[in-house]
């Protein structure tokens, strides 16, 4: 569109997508595409937009502080990730299985897909650029303890560190060690501990803060 | 499901012209069978808008770091996993 498709007499710049990356206008000429050929309906595109971006990693963290206060449902939750979600009535997303990781002592889950960007996006909500990007996809697996080291966590020299590279159908959810000073904390003030990438295995849950414990 | 957890397996070193789910960095490499998940569409046909079928069983491998990297600077202990389709997969010593 061109500022000469309107004659009204006030200024202002035509409609653009400025700044938008390049990637952006292929996916809005691939979504053009699509929809002229009948193959998916723009309003489906919109609502699985409107999904994606009303998810959150609170849904993930209720699961954890759940897992944290109730030893049975860490069982089931370790079990089987997708029927504990449901469990709390929370939204486990489309994967037929996720499974949750559960880090310990002396192990350290931390989750990539070194292929393209699978994420629990149900219990997380949009992953991080950072997950999306070729630096994470091929460091993670290639030099996990350097890249954790990054984003500041350096475990211990017993610690036994597991990259899982989702790759394929199932979506990885790591549930991280309760920190120590959290014994007084009831489970709502647990799940503002555990942040996002605590549940990717990047990072361990925020410390509580000292008033609280 | 050919295989069952704790079983010893290498992933195929073929070539894969197309989409297709099996990382390049583990093709040749053994690992382990850890846990065996459902069977699933298979990606090499279902992404390019066929029925993905027969599904495909599909399992979590671990692998010794040191087995895919002879440089890593971890533990000896250190593992990557990745799920890995039983038609990528043969029985290993």
């Amino acid at each position: 569109m061109s500022s000469d498709d309107h004659d009204h007499d006030h200024a202002h710049e035509p409609l653009t997508h400025r700044g938008e990356p390049a990637a952006g206008a292929r996916v809005r000429a691939l979504v053009d595409l699509l929809v002229e050929k009948g193959i998916v309906a723009r309003e489906d595109v919109r609502e699985r937009i409107d999904w994606l971006v009303s998810r959150s990693p609170a849904d993930g963290a209720r699961l954890v502080a759940r897992a944290w206060v109730d030893n049975e449902f860490k069982e089931r939750l370790l079990a089987d990730a997708r029927a504990a979600a449901l469990e709390l009535d929370l939204d486990p997303g489309p994967s037929p299985v996720v499974v949750a990781l559960e880090n310990t002592d002396t192990v350290h889950h931390m989750v990539v897909c070194t292929l393209c960007s699978c994420y629990p996006k149900a219990l997380l909500g949009p992953p991080p650029d950072w997950y999306k990007d070729l630096p994470y996809r091929s460091r993670a697996v290639s030099e996990p303890r350097a890249v954790l080291a990054e984003f500041g966590v350096h475990l211990d020299d017993d610690v036994e560190l597991r990259v899982v590279d989702s790759t394929a159908d199932i979506r990885y959810l790591v549930v991280p060690c309760r920190p120590s000073g959290t014994e007084a904390l009831q489970e709502d003030e647990l799940a503002a501990l555990v942040t996002r990438d605590s549940m990717i295995g990047v990072a361990f849950p925020t410390a509580p803060s000292p008033a609280a414990a | 499901m050919r295989f069952e957890p704790g079983q010893a397996v290498r992933v195929a070193a073929r070539r894969h012209e197309g989409h297709h789910r099996t990382p390049a960095y583990l093709k040749g490499k053994q690992g382990t069978v850890t846990r065996v998940h459902s069977s699933f569409l298979n990606p090499e046909s279902h992404s390019y808008g066929k029925d993905g079928l027969p599904k495909q069983p599909l399992y979590l491998v671990g692998f010794a770091q040191r087995d895919i990297w002879p440089e890593y600077p971890g533990l000896d202990a250190d593992r990557v996993y990745a799920d890995v389709f039983e038609h990528w997969l043969e029985a290993a010593e």
